[in-house]
């Protein structure tokens, strides 16, 4: 299950899908959206994405996940579009025979997120915007 | 060749649109599809952050040689998390 989506995420979906008789522990990892980033006070998130690519790298991830370590099932779920201080903006979860191999495979594919997955984040805070990761996104007067 | 390019986050934003088509000629890199659409919108050629290159959904060099119907998207530092 490698989704991104506009809507929310349901956990207990993710949770019944990684559900493995073989699995001795599932582990998640949840990011959600905090209220300072910098200095910055942080009023929301707003997420874009190339959803057919971001769909596909987050399966790969999986793939090399499952190569390294000895998981049973990973499902991950990226939200796209605004969201607001305390929500989930991504949830990852993963189910193995045994603890050490689920919360490894979990670190490593937030990570890899971090790093190949094309979803960019608009920081909205209170005095401008800016895309995260981008050195040019100076921030701007949102009143002009 | 026809070619679908897909602008996202800033890029999108400096270009002000999310998708164009572009005719280039056979042999034609992606690398030099990004010099030319430079020179075409000015506010990328300001443009200085790294990017990725990806076709098709897949992430490929600067030398790749595109064919007709590909879909090209330049890929500024992504952020998702």
């Amino acid at each position: 299950m490698f989704r991104v989506t506009h809507g929310s995420i349901d956990i207990k979906e993710m949770l019944a899908f990684v559900s493995d008789a073989g699995a001795g522990a599932i582990v998640t990892f949840i990011g959600t959206t905090r209220d300072h980033n910098n200095g910055r006070k942080v009023i929301a998130l707003d997420y874009e994405g190339y959803p057919e690519m971001a769909e596909k790298e987050l399966s790969r991830i999986s793939e090399e996940a499952k190569k390294k370590w000895n998981i049973q099932r990973m499902a991950i779920i990226h939200r796209l579009g605004p969201v607001q201080i305390t929500e989930p903006s991504v949830i990852i979860a993963v189910s193995a025979a045994h603890r050490g191999d689920a919360f490894e495979a979990c670190r490593f594919a937030i990570e890899e997120i971090k790093k190949t997955v094309p979803i960019w984040k608009k920081e909205l805070f209170e005095g401008g915007e800016i895309w995260i990761g981008t050195q040019s996104g100076v921030p701007f007067n949102l009143s002009k | 060749m026809k070619i679908k390019v897909k602008f996202f986050a800033i890029l999108r934003e400096r270009v002000g649109t999310g998708e164009v088509t572009k005719d280039v000629h056979d042999g034609t890199t992606v690398g030099e599809l990004w010099t030319s659409l430079k020179r075409e919108y000015a506010p990328l050629g300001s443009v200085e952050m790294r990017l990725l290159y990806a076709v098709n959904q897949n992430y490929v060099g600067a030398d790749y040689i595109l064919k007709d119907r590909d879909e090209v998207v330049f890929v500024p530092p992504v952020s998702g998390g």
